[in-house]
């Protein structure tokens, strides 16, 4: 079988070669795998990064952009590892939406 | 020195006034319960910004142009990429830089096929396209016409390497040196080395006639 | 742990498919190319894409790929290459 990742080599259309500007989340997501990752933490690496991406599926690898690819991959070892839980989780993102709310 | 090849500076906007999207909530939460766990500071997220804000092509134009006007460091760079820009005050972490010299009859281009590895600590983010599907999978297989379309035309006769980045090491090309470059200045020169040039897409850029 | 090839050695990339985390591309297996150089021993990235050490560490070596062996419809110079960083286990000898 070939990773839907595995892609040198296959058919393809030009490169566009537009660029867009990092947002300040899209930083703190590549922080936060630097800093899971360091020695110290040892807690997500770059090859499980890599893999939880690859293993997404083809819909959501094309679907989401680079970063959001990342923060998922990031979210589901962590889960996976007993950092917090499921709940956790979805009591924080039932928080910051509440606090989005607010401030708006 | 950016302008021709990165349109966007790198400065830093604050987040759009826009409503989040889940994956910044996601983001937003995922960092908040590993604070509060005291996994992570919030001022190592801070100051890890702050790093990556620092990694720029400068930082690889001004290797590039060391090793134009000094011979030895050429030599080292090329037997240690990681010890030679460590002279320089860069440090590649746990990735290893191997630097491939592009000369009249080699050309050399960088590609990752499997994700996106790029030589951060010299180059700084990659461009969106270098980790686009379709960079990915023609620089591969069809380098001439990738090249076409970033408007660059070897000449005849010139081999292409390409070097797929998929384990340990990262990869820095060393431009050709233009003609008509004997009287500048290092740093005059460092001007001329585009990210790009770099990355092995276009080559360096001529000086501006006086 | 020594490396099992020298630089200009020929070496075949193993033709297998597992799934998983792998590292050397799909478009490279069971092609036949020359050890470029040898690299240090590193923990293997399957390994630890699944949270174990990866131990003990693979020797990585580059392999240069003459382009015409690996495209069959490869459009540029017969002396056109591709460079691969390829980890020990997934080479054998040609």
């Amino acid at each position: 079988m070939r990773g839907y990742h595995d892609l040198g080599g296959l058919p393809a259309g030009p490169v566009d070669r537009s660029e867009h500007e990092y947002a300040p989340w899209e930083k703190r997501v590549h922080a936060l795998l630097a800093l899971l990752s360091a020695p110290s933490r040892n807690l997500v690496c770059t090859d499980e990064l890599r893999r939880g991406i690859e293993s997404l599926g083809e819909a959501e690898y094309d679907r989401l952009s680079y970063y959001e690819r990342w923060i998922t991959s990031i979210t589901n070892i962590l889960l996976q590892k007993g950092v917090f839980t499921t709940d956790e989780l979805g009591r924080k993102l039932a928080e910051i939406e509440q606090r989005e709310a607010k401030e708006s | 020195m950016h302008e021709h090849d990165h349109p966007h500076p790198h400065a830093t906007l604050p987040d759009a006034d826009a409503p989040l999207t889940y994956h910044q909530r996601l983001e937003a939460a995922v960092r908040e319960l590993l604070i509060a766990r005291g996994v992570i500071s919030a001022d190592d997220v801070r100051r890890t910004v702050e790093v990556v804000d620092s990694q720029t092509p400068a930082l690889g134009a001004k290797v590039v142009a060391r090793a134009w006007v000094d011979p030895a460091y050429k030599a080292r760079l090329l037997a240690n990429g990681s010890a030679a820009v460590q002279e320089l005050g860069i440090d590649m972490g746990q990735t290893k830089l191997v630097v491939v010299e592009n000369t009249p009859q080699v050309h050399n281009l960088i590609v990752c096929t499997l994700c996106s590895c790029y030589p951060r600590p010299v180059l700084g983010l990659p461009p969106d396209w270098y980790k686009s599907r379709n960079y990915r999978s023609r620089a591969i297989r069809e380098p001439q016409a990738v090249l076409a379309e970033f408007g660059t035309t070897l000449p005849d006769g010139v081999a292409v390497r390409v070097h797929d980045s998929t384990a340990d090491m990262r990869y820095l090309v060393l431009p050709l040196r233009p003609a008509g470059t004997e009287g500048l200045s290092e740093a005059e020169l460092a001007e001329l080395v585009t990210r790009d040039s770099m990355i092995g897409v276009a080559l360096a850029r001529q000086p501006q006639p006086v | 742990m020594n490396a099992a090839f020298a630089a200009g050695d020929r070496v075949k990339v193993r033709r297998a498919y597992p799934p998983g985390h792998v590292r050397t591309p799909y478009y490279i297996r069971g092609v036949t190319g020359i050890i470029e150089r040898i690299l240090d021993a590193f923990p293997n990235p399957e390994e630890k894409a699944y949270g174990r050490s990866g131990a003990p560490n693979q020797r990585l070596y580059r392999v240069r790929f003459r382009q015409v062996d690996v495209w069959p419809d490869y459009q540029g110079l017969p002396g056109d290459t591709v460079d691969i960083e390829i980890y020990q286990h997934w080479l054998e000898p040609a």
